[in-house]
């Protein structure tokens, strides 16, 4: 999200990866999005937002399953030494 | 990009592969729906059914809304086209879908005004810069989608316009799923749940799944990580005989959905008695229709619409494409009659029906790819 | 497609599976099913091309499916002969003891005028790139201008404007022309059409059909930007972007790629259809496969970024100063070498190579470790919903 257009409360601009893009934001209204927050779009509608601590918690997770992973993948190259 | 990036490692993937063929029990085989289109498609865009174990297979469901939309319908929304004073328009793979007599490429072809949009907003301008034509949307999609056409419609109604109508396809995902989950020629274990139509319904409405039909549903997110990260959810629940929903997909999905987007759905429209599905009959209180507060952006009402029924052609085995019995390449006229440049069913046409996918993406067995990606 | 269309399809499935096997082949076990219906799709693949519909759609144009059942079924069968058959971008041509290269192009985009350049550049640009794609150095234009009634003759001034630059930085002449006026309505404010005609030295034997199994395949640069730019440059879509077309005359990099690689086979500039269609062509003429590598293949962020907003592939979308590169596996680092020290090709980059097996089909590894088909699309992408 980078910014809002004062006379038109349902609009706001997005950015991704340098693609700017007017969406409209009127499903998010109970909880409205600020600028720096992500969001969901789909059909010119933002859907969603991202919920960052979920993200995190999510990508911890799969940080754990690669760091088991590596772990063993060592202790087994390991144990092929012997 | 962040948020998608991160969730397509390859090296995690490989974590989680080994960690899902660990969990699989030998000699059992495993067969998993994924509802969603947008799975099929990122299911085999990045190729991930090579990271799973022969055990596991994955199904495809009816989730794809444009594959379950009836000929009829298109016929009829040809016939909305086709009057003089319509602009017709439309999300782009809906433009290839054929009914009895060609897709909206072809009528485009004949002269009709068919013309594509990205978003329902697009229409919405379409009809302000032509007031002296009737701009009629072609609204399909399951509840994803459903909520932007609601938005539009009560912005309609707020500009006052009187030139713009909606004809409406929506359908919505969970009596279908029942469907399935009642036929008798189908085993399933698990069910990758729907990712985006989640945002708006929530995970509440799949409990009945765990709940009465004993089987684990997982909300996926879209990325392959994503995938694979559900699958191993599911495969643990399995592995512990434990059938309950949960929500991988929570950086995105709330569990009680979105509350503006289910009463902008609630303003403007309501629940069909009943719909048919391609290749699945006659569904109840599956599909969407204008309801009379807005009559006067309903295209079934201001126009004559001939809904007439036309039958799945026989040699179409979609139907069971759809409910994940037959793998595409089962199909008798798979890749023959049926391709993507003549789909007979619209599980070739849609970039996310399994017949597309599997065309245009995974036509070959596992061996040959092994071998190729050895060289 | 048109009424009955359902029941033609059918009757030649039938007539197809009762001349080859006997009868469908299920229900027999997993793999071997499978096998026999990839058989069963490359026999209708390779079968005779048929136009079926009975008038012209947009994915006729799209360099796709669509266009290649069109050109062979219609033209190549109305106008055979061998100098046509092999259908690359220009033909070769022996006159009076000289190897001539000849082309034309005909430029129909809309918006004229877009971020990068206008139809003009690309005018001028393709008609050179077709010629250095057939490794031939190129030297005089023809411009033929079909005008719409109405159409500003100041937006003629700098079309022709960047047209006599474009010609100076490629060095050509545009020598010969044709002017034409249609009614208001028709022709979109302006076609062009450019035919070109350049030399090809002795020693240079340039086709897609010369590649084998072995040979690396190199892209020039980023991909996609000229396509995503033209998407955005309509305006309807409310997205801006920082992206400007590609658009760019090739025949310079050609020159200093050819100087240093004897082992080039072939050449292909991505337009319409984009890299993915290049490469099917590539496997479809050398009757081998191509497997490329999704995290070799260079995109900018940003072509990366309006891609997915807009639900396509940038595989598929057009490039205007963009060649793919097929040559001998062991100079596949020279190759590199001579492409980057050129500014034109700055990015170049190997992206694959051409294997025995199987044949015809072009696979990508995908960045997340699996493997995929990547086929002609029938049309134009079309963007994807839900």
């Amino acid at each position: 999200m980078i910014e809002f257009f004062p006379d038109q409360p349902d609009l706001a601009r997005v950015d991704v990866s340098g693609v700017r893009r007017v969406i409209n934001v009127g499903l998010l209204s109970d909880e409205p999005p600020v600028p720096g927050d992500w969001v969901l779009i789909h059909v010119g509608f933002a859907l969603s937002k991202i919920d960052e601590e979920e993200a995190a918690s999510a990508l911890a997770f799969l940080e754990g399953i690669g760091q088991a992973y590596e772990d063993e993948l060592t202790a087994l190259a390991e144990s092929r030494i012997e | 990009m962040r948020f998608v990036d991160e969730f397509r490692d390859s090296e995690k993937a490989r974590a989680l592969a080994a960690k899902i063929a660990g969990l699989c029990e030998p000699g059992r085989q495993y067969k998993l729906m994924e509802v969603c289109g947008g799975h099929t498609h990122t299911i085999y865009k990045h190729g991930l059914e090579d990271y799973l174990p022969e055990q596991i297979t994955l199904v495809h469901g009816p989730g794809c809304p444009v594959c379950v939309i009836p000929m009829g319908r298109v016929d009829d929304a040809m016939a909305l086209a086709a009057e003089p004073d319509v602009i017709m328009t439309s999300f782009g793979d809906m433009m290839r879908v054929p009914g009895s007599n060609g897709s909206f490429f072809d009528a485009k072809a004949r002269g009709t005004d068919i013309r594509m949009v990205y978003s329902p907003l697009d229409s919405l301008k379409i009809a302000r810069q032509n007031p002296d034509k009737r701009v009629v949307f072609m609204a399909i999609g399951f509840e994803t989608t459903a909520p932007s056409t609601a938005m539009t419609m009560l912005r309609a109604a707020a500009e006052g316009l009187k030139n713009f109508s909606i004809f409406c396809n929506h359908v919505t995902i969970v009596p279908a799923i029942k469907a399935i989950l009642d036929s008798p020629d189908l085993r399933l274990d698990g069910f990758i749940g729907p990712g985006h139509v989640s945002t708006v319904i929530g995970c509440r409405p799949y409990e009945f799944i765990a709940a009465d039909y004993g089987k684990p549903v997982v909300v996926a997110g879209f990325e392959p990580l994503d995938i694979l990260q559900s699958i191993y959810l599911l495969m643990l629940q399995l592995s512990a005989g434990r059938s309950v929903v949960e929500n991988q997909y929570s950086r995105v999905v709330p569990w009680d959905g979105n509350v503006v987007a289910l009463r902008a759905i609630g303003q403007t429209m309501e629940l069909r008695p009943y719909f048919e599905w391609r290749g699945l009959g006659f569904i109840s209180h599956s599909a969407l229709k204008v309801n009379a507060d807005f009559a006067a952006f309903d295209a079934e009402l201001l126009f004559d619409v001939p809904g007439v029924r036309v039958a799945d052609p026989k040699a179409c085995q979609c139907g069971e494409v759809l409910k994940g019995v037959l793998k595409p390449w089962e199909c008798k006229v798979f890749g023959t009659a049926c391709t993507p440049e003549t789909p007979i069913g619209t599980c070739m046409v849609s970039p996310e029906g399994a017949c597309a996918a599997y065309y245009n993406y995974g036509r070959l067995t596992r061996t040959r790819v092994t071998e190729a990606s050895r060289t | 497609m048109t009424a009955g269309w359902i029941d033609r399809a059918l009757s030649e499935h039938e007539q197809q599976t009762a001349a080859g096997r006997s009868g469908s082949p299920q229900p027999l076990p997993g793999t071997v099913r499978e096998e026999l219906v990839l058989e069963r799709i490359d026999r209708v693949r390779r079968a005779r091309p048929r136009v079926r519909e009975d008038r012209i759609t947009m994915s006729h144009g799209a360099g796709g499916k669509a266009t290649q059942s069109l050109i062979e079924a219609i033209f190549l069968d109305a106008f055979r002969n061998p100098l046509l058959e092999p259908l690359e971008d220009a033909a070769r041509l022996e006159i009076g003891g000289a190897r001539v290269a000849l082309t034309t192009d005909s430029y129909v985009v809309s918006p004229l005028f877009f971020p990068g350049g206008n139809i003009g550049d690309l005018a001028v640009n393709g008609t050179v790139n077709d010629l250095a794609m057939a490794g031939a150095v190129p030297h005089y234009l023809s411009a033929g201008f079909i005008l719409e009634e109405g159409f500003p003759v100041e937006h003629l001034n700098t079309i022709t404007a960047s047209m006599r630059e474009a010609a100076l930085v490629a060095d050509v002449q545009i020598v010969t022309g044709d002017t034409k006026v249609v009614e208001r309505g028709k022709a979109d404010g302006c076609y062009i059409n450019t035919a070109g005609v350049g030399l090809v030295e002795p020693d240079v034997n340039i086709g897609v059909a010369n590649a084998r199994p072995g040979d690396a395949i190199l892209v020039s640069g980023p991909i996609g930007d000229h396509g995503v730019t033209i998407m955005l440059a309509r305006g309807e879509l409310d997205i801006e972007a920082d992206l400007e077309s590609d658009t760019a005359p090739l025949n310079g990099l050609v020159a200093a790629l050819l100087a240093g690689t004897p082992g080039v086979r072939a050449l292909r500039d991505a337009t319409r259809g984009g890299v993915a269609t290049i490469l099917n062509e590539i496997a479809r003429a050398a009757d081998a496969g191509v497997v490329v590598s999704e995290d070799a293949i260079p995109v900018r962020d940003v072509v990366r970024g309006a891609a997915e907003l807009l639900g396509i592939d940038p595989m598929y979308v057009a490039c205007e100063g963009r060649m793919v590169v097929v040559v001998d596996g062991s100079e596949a680092g020279a190759a590199l070498a001579a492409l980057r020290a050129h500014p034109a090709g700055a990015q170049a980059a190997v992206i694959g190579h051409v294997v025995a097996e199987p044949a015809g089909i072009v696979q990508l590894k995908t960045a997340f470790g699996g493997t995929r088909i990547v086929d002609l699309l029938v049309g134009d992408p079309l963007p994807r919903i839900c």
